[in-house]
Formats: structure tokens, sequence, C-alpha cells
């Protein structure tokens, strides 16, 4: 590490999500392995002829603290992510910070998709003087971030990274940067999506990217089982907040772990389909950032959506990049608990990373029946595994349609 | 059928509690939008178009900017009832 560079501490966190309103009912039902995929309780298969029409929601009542002007003023992708903004800045002591030194990075796949749809028939159904004056600033992609800089008085800097499933991951990736880059000392960062649509559900079933396990939706997300045929589609939000570490000691904040290394590549190789390649080298650069060996990893939280291509090759990638130093690594993919949060999921899955360095245990991949034979790494199948003590470091993987590849290291406190 | 001043007024005070969260008894016919309730420009619209939809009336844009205070507004909707 070099000697002018701040390391960047996790201080707070906060969520809402498919398997909880907050992080201790979160983390209970993951360590539980608790499924949260349900068929949809509204007439949408019969109305729209939907071939999938189950998905993993938010556990309701999540979002009670939001007052009703609140909530009409928000996005559902706004509303998760401020309930989850002020749960993580109050776990983190609501530290005392310079306006210009708080900055914000909250990521989103699609933005306010069920404003925009909504207003647009309420043209089409009442006319445009009906449309809620609200709707571009509850639709606009950045809203999030924009109210959460707001909500806190965050003036050092408010970004919205758009990258499809990685954004969460991105958002904690450049907010790692603000802190080293000197522009701030906290950055609240994380990721936001609300997208269970029927339009949303048709769009990733006609390119079949969804599971189509219908009569059975439980079991749907089955990352590493043979049978696995496709993601399931959450929604939810997560936010850290993330502090240099002279910041934290100097206010003798709580540290859950270390954002330490970071890796970003692009694969300019296909709108859909990953590349092996590119996640390879976001990995690299990851663990190279940290300045950790390949030994030092002993959990990564995969990007492992349950897809038949994807699993395997994400974990061949990043057998790749630790050049087969593997043994020690045991493999999570919490979609398979809280299906696919989309722009969301990188930022879930940062804090399941860092709650499993600082409890040292890696939540459960559930619904394996028959662990595909080409899995190269083991898994936590069906229960949780306890992490070694000492010094250990966590991967996080997201990636996103159009070749996005990010991987975020996380280091015992 | 037209709605009195006190049912345009209780009318107004439902929108803007709902809209804003401001106290309906908040809601007085002295009361300006921006000064004393604290409304912004695009909460302003919402309670237009709200205004609008519950009293059968249409409020020109032109005409929002010199509906300053609550009593404006009960006034001009109060008018343009046909």
């Amino acid at each position: 590490m070099s000697a002018s560079r701040s390391r960047v501490a996790v201080t707070g966190l906060g969520t809402v999500n498919p398997l909880g309103g907050d992080i201790a009912s979160t983390w209970e039902a993951a360590l539980a392995g608790t499924s949260t995929a349900r068929t949809l309780d509204n007439d949408w298969k019969e109305t729209y002829g939907l071939s999938v029409d189950f998905a993993c929601q938010v556990v309701p009542g999540a979002l009670d603290s939001l007052t009703r002007p609140e909530s009409k003023k928000l996005d559902p992708s706004g509303q998760y992510s401020m309930v989850a903004a002020r749960q993580a800045w109050a776990d983190a002591g609501s530290p005392e910070v310079e306006p210009e030194r708080l900055g914000v990075v909250v990521g989103t796949g699609i933005g306010g998709i069920w404003t925009t749809l909504d207003q647009w028939d309420v043209v089409r159904e009442r006319g445009a003087r009906r449309v809620n004056p609200f709707t571009v600033p509850m639709l606009m992609a950045n809203s999030s971030s924009a109210q959460i800089s707001m909500e806190l008085g965050a003036r050092a800097g408010a970004h919205t990274p758009v990258s499809a499933c990685a954004s969460g991951a991105e958002a904690v990736a450049l907010g790692m940067s603000m802190i080293r880059d000197g522009r701030a000392d906290v950055v609240v960062v994380g990721g936001t999506e609300a997208c269970i649509h029927p339009m949303t559900l048709a769009a990733f079933a006609n390119i079949r990217a969804l599971s189509g396990r219908v009569d059975d939706p439980q079991t749907a997300s089955r990352p590493y089982d043979v049978d696995r045929d496709g993601f399931v589609l959450g929604e939810g939000a997560g936010i850290l907040v993330l502090e240099s570490e002279e910041h934290a000691a100097a206010r003798g904040a709580r540290v859950y772990a270390y954002a330490s290394g970071r890796g970003m590549a692009s694969d300019a190789h296909h709108i859909s389909a990953p590349s092996a390649e590119g996640q390879a080298r976001a990995v690299r650069e990851a663990i190279g950032d940290a300045e950790v060996s390949a030994k030092d990893i002993v959990h990564v939280n995969a990007h492992g959506t349950s897809t038949p291509l994807g699993d395997i090759g994400e974990l061949n990638a990043v057998a790749t990049a630790l050049d087969g130093v593997t043994d020690q690594i045991v493999v999570t993919s919490t979609k398979s608990m809280t299906g696919h949060l989309m722009g969301g999921a990188g930022a879930l899955e940062s804090i399941f990373s860092t709650l499993a360095a600082y409890h040292r245990i890696a939540p459960p991949t559930i619904n394996i029946e028959n662990l595909d034979p080409e899995t190269p790494m083991r898994i936590a199948q069906n229960a949780p595994v306890d992490l070694p003590g000492g010094d250990i470091a966590v991967l996080n993987n997201a990636f996103g349609f159009g070749g996005h590849d990010i991987a975020v290291v996380f280091t015992s406190a | 059928m037209a709605h009195t001043e006190n049912e345009i007024l209780a009318g107004l005070a439902e929108i803007v509690n709902e809209e804003t969260g401001v106290a309906t008894e908040d809601v007085q016919l002295a009361k300006s939008f921006t000064d004393d309730l604290d409304i912004d420009s695009i909460s302003m619209m919402t309670i237009v178009v709200n205004a609008e939809e519950k009293f059968d009336v249409r409020i020109p844009d032109e005409e929002v900017k010199n509906l300053a205070t609550v009593g404006d507004a009960v006034k001009f909707i109060e008018g343009a009832q046909s």
C-alpha cells in the first residue's frame, strides 16, 4: 500500500431488499438460507400473457418509515435507496463531516421505470395535463444520488454510475476513488432498483434470461446447480458509508471492514454475453489494488445469477485471475436467496461481503440439489461456512449487460 | 354543483396535506404558499393539477404565479367554477 493513500473503511450499512427491511433481519435471513422468490400476487400473467410471473419482492413494511409526501415524490427505486441511506447513515453514527467533504455515489441500472411507465399511462388515459409534475425528478437515473445528497447535505459531489447490473458495485468503486483522490472524507455509496414490472419481466423473459420455473419459484434461483435456467428478478437497495481511515479513527467509528481494492474493466465484446477475459482483468486489478495475495481471498460473493453459462464462466475467470490459487475459497451467490437486484445487486452483495468479513461467515448458496460438476471451486452449498481468523479478504463481483466488469475486495478490520 | 369557499378551502387543504405533509389546519386563507407553507414550485404544480381535477376547473399556467396565498387560490377556483 502506498504511504499516501488513505484506507477506506466501511462504517455504516443499510438495506431494503427481499430478505429484510434492514441489515439485522437481512443478515439473519441470509444465514438461514431463506428463499424469497414468490408467484406475484397480481393478474399480470392472465392480463398480459407473461410467461414468468414470479420474482423476489421487497419485504412488506420496509418503507413504512417514509411519510406519504416523501413516497409521492420518489419512484420506488428512490424510496428503497432513501430508506437504506437513512439506515446506513444512522448505523455509521451520523458522522460529523463538512458538507464539502461528504459525497454520494448511488447507481441504478434503469432508474425510475415505474414512474416512466405509469406517467405514460396517464398521458394516454387522462391527458397530458394530468402528468405528475414530479415525473422528471422521479424518473431520472440520478434521482437517488441527488435526493440522498440533499437529505445528508452532501456537497463534495453526487454521482450515478449506470452500468446495468454492475451499477451498485461500480458506485462502491467510485466512492473509494473519491476518498483516495482526496475529494471527500465520507462517501455514501450503493445501488438501487425497482423494476418488477410486466414490461421488464416480459423483456427479460423474451431474451431467455429469466428462470422459467413457474411451478416452483422458491427453488428457481439455483446458481451452480446443474438445472439452473436463468435468474429471478429481485428489487431493493443497498447503501454503505465509506470513510477515510483517518476520519473514522478520529471519531472512534466502528469499522466493519475495509474496501481495499477495486477493479473496473469493460469487455468491448458483446452487449449481453459475458467475457471471462474482462472479468478476470477486473478481479486481477482489484486484488492488486487491495495489495493482497490470491491466498488471502477466502470468500467470493459471486455475481452468480443462476444462468447456465455465466456462473461457471465467472468462477473460471476468478481462478484465472488468482493463478489457480483457489483451494482456500468458499463461494456464495446470495442471489439464490434475494434474486437479482440489478443495479442494486452489487451494492447489496458488497454489504454481504462486508458482513462476511466482519462476522467471519459466508452465507449459503441455496437450492443446490445437484452441484454442477464443472464448478471449479468450493461452494457454500445450502449452509453457511465459517471463515478463518486473522487477516482475510473477500471478493465481490458484479457484471452488467454491455460488458461492465466490477470487482471489489473487502479486507477484515 | 359549485363548491362553497369553505368546501374549496377544505379540499385544497387536503391536497396540500397529501402532497406536502403540511397539516390541514395550517392551510389558511391568509397563508402564503411559498413563505408560510414552504411549498416549492413543483409541489405547487402538483397542487394545481390535483385541484383542477378535484374541483373540475382549469387553472392556466399564467395564472398560477398570481396565486400567492391560499386565499388567492380559493378565490380563483370559486370564480372558475361554471
